[in-house]
């Protein structure tokens, strides 16, 4: 297949992908915005009153990179996994199946789509919080770094999570039991500082963590980990993730009988 | 010599399941062919159509598509390939232009031509004025008339239709297969499974029957037919004789008052029977064949396969 072809194949699935976030917009965009609207109400404003500065800044403005973070994270994960399980309970993941589409074009379109979701919701939630709390962002080309990366990261596992899945349950059991706990754990509401050990060796196992703070990096200037080590993590997750999507997707797993 | 559409050499697929669904099935299309395959339920038809779009891996064996391997070079063998797939599987919420358009897409063609052709296929099956509609509101025929108009997008050399009329009213069967019949006019091989025999004994030149997991008749349709060679007529009557008359080579039999049936060698002549009604009295209103003969003959070639597996 020609290049030009494949980015025909690509641009099209990317196409269908955002029209579908737009065509049902109160599901995929409002949610977030609400829920995100309550944790700045609730933990920014009414508890983070009272907690006062967190590495020099007040806890609403510590919050937002992480609240940001975990809004990119949890809908690139929910876009692609429903969208693409979706696409094999109706069965018209087949129209691409019997294109003669590489694998890597279709993979690719699922996860552009769910990057831009996620991006869409992530900036959605800092133009809310930016009705709480003043913000500027430090370092530009790290903040851009760490959305993509941590955007992609999630994509690719909803993308590998739909693969296995055989009904709509196995699809929200990761962020229910994985992926939530793994945020709430992984530094948004706090530094991972104020904790003891073991807990504080603990929370560097959580991918979640590196992501928060790389981003919280580029807005605010502050980070629990190292940057570099944090972008380390998360490449080594993109590589590792697409390697494991692509050789599911070449067996055909829970595609091609 | 060209390429055959379709060459198929020993084709095995056992399911993880354990199911051995082609049990080693060998078969020739040519280029141009309208191309009959037919089977009862289950007997591996819609998985040699899966093996041979690349949605059911091969267990063994080598298909070819234009001479192009799907097994090796996937890709390029799908392009030449349309599939109209037995279930419905497009997205419901989706209309119909985007269904196509977006199929189109996935072949790489460039969204200009993709909505030429979607407006054209899409009219050629009557469904132009549902193009702007979600797919779900559509009913059962113009939904399989839909799944054609995507098959059409990438304009293949062979056009794959896997029970293309099941559950579809004979008005709107009747138009499908005018449309599949211009296509394959046109140029373009076409492969058909279909329950409704009659369809196939009238639209295709040649026919495999596959019985379970494997080919147990693959010929020409005329060759076929010809091998048949009993035939059942039914006579109306307008009234029966006390006792049925006995007429050599014709085996009559009485089915209620006012008909009959006469089952009889097909070198046979229809004189005598006639001759002998016509003695006895008995005045024959209207008279037809009792089946379709290719079904009588696929009855035969099924408990015949049946006989010699067991
Ligand atoms: N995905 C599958 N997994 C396991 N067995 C299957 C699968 N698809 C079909 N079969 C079995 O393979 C056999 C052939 O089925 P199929 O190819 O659908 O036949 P047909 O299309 O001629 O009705 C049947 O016994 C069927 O139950
Ligand atoms: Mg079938």
């Amino acid at each position: 297949m020609s290049a030009s072809i494949n980015m025909v194949a690509l641009g099209t699935i990317v196409r269908r992908e955002v029209s579908r976030i737009t065509r049902i917009w109160t599901q995929t965009l409002i949610p977030p915005a609400i829920t995100m609207t309550l944790y700045f109400v609730i933990f920014g404003k009414l508890v983070g009153s009272r907690i006062g500065t967190m590495h020099g800044f007040t806890y609403m403005q510590y919050i937002v990179p992480g609240l940001v973070m975990m809004s990119i994270i949890t809908n690139s994960y929910g876009n692609i996994s429903s969208s693409f399980f979706g696409a094999k309970f109706q069965r018209f993941v087949e129209e691409m199946l019997v294109s003669p589409m590489p694998n890597w074009v279709m993979l690719s379109g699922y996860v552009i789509g769910a990057v831009v979701r996620g991006v869409v919701v992530g900036a959605l939630v800092l133009v809310i919080a930016l009705f709480f709390t003043d913000l500027h962002i430090t370092h530009w080309a790290i903040t851009f770094f760490s959305v993509l990366l941590g955007a992609t990261v999630f994509s690719l596992a909803g993308f590998v999570n739909a693969m296995f899945a055989k009904k709509f349950d196995d699809i929200a059991l990761v962020p229910t039991f994985v992926l939530t706990p793994l945020t709430y754990l992984g530094g948004v509401f706090y530094s991972i500082d104020l904790l003891g050990e073991p807990w504080h060796t603990m929370s560097q196992v959580n991918p979640i963590l590196y992501m928060v703070n790389a981003f919280r990096y580029g807005v605010l200037g502050v980070s629990d980990v190292d940057v570099v080590t944090a972008f380390a993590v998360m490449l080594a997750f993109v590589v590792g993730l697409t390697v494991i999507a692509l050789v599911l997707l070449r067996r055909g797993a829970g595609l091609r009988s | 010599m060209s390429a055959p559409a379709l060459q198929v050499n020993d084709l095995r697929k056992t399911y993880g399941n354990g199911v051995e669904a082609l049990k080693g099935i060998s078969l020739t299309v040519q280029p141009g062919d309208f191309f009959a395959l037919l089977g009862p339920n289950g007997a591996g038809k819609s998985t040699l159509i899966g093996i041979l779009s690349s949605l059911v891996n091969a267990t063994g064996g080598e298909a070819e598509i234009f001479g192009v391997s799907v097994h090796r070079n996937r890709s390029a063998a799908m392009q030449l390939i349309g599939l109209v797939p037995q279930e419905l599987n497009f997205n419901q919420f989706e209309k119909p232009i985007d269904i196509c358009v977006n199929q189109a897409g996935f072949y790489g063609i460039g969204r200009k031509t993709a909505t030429e052709r979607a407006e054209k296929y899409l009219k050629e099956l009557r469904l132009w004025d549902k193009a702007h509609m979600q797919a779900r509101t559509l009913s059962g025929g113009m939904k399989r008339r839909l799944m054609i108009a995507r098959a059409m997008m990438n304009e293949p050399r062979l056009l794959i239709l896997d029970e293309p009329t099941a559950g579809v009213d004979i008005e709107i069967r009747r138009s499908m297969w005018q449309f599949v019949s211009a296509i394959n006019a046109a140029g373009t091989t076409v492969i058909l499974t279909t329950h409704y025999l009659e369809e196939a004994e009238q639209l295709c030149r040649n026919i495999a029957i596959i019985d379970h997991g494997k080919i147990v008749e693959n010929t020409s349709m005329k060759n076929l037919l010809s091998k048949l060679d009993v035939e059942s007529f039914v006579l109306d009557v307008a009234s029966m004789p006390a006792e049925l008359p006995t007429i050599e080579g014709v085996t009559l039999r009485r089915v209620d008052d006012h008909t009959l049936e006469a089952e009889m060698a097909r070198s046979h002549d229809l004189n005598s029977l006639f001759g002998v009604l016509t003695q006895r009295g008995v005045v024959v209103t209207s008279m037809r064949n009792k089946t379709n003969r290719l079904e009588e003959l696929f009855v035969r070639l099924v408990e015949h396969g049946r006989e010699v597996a067991a």
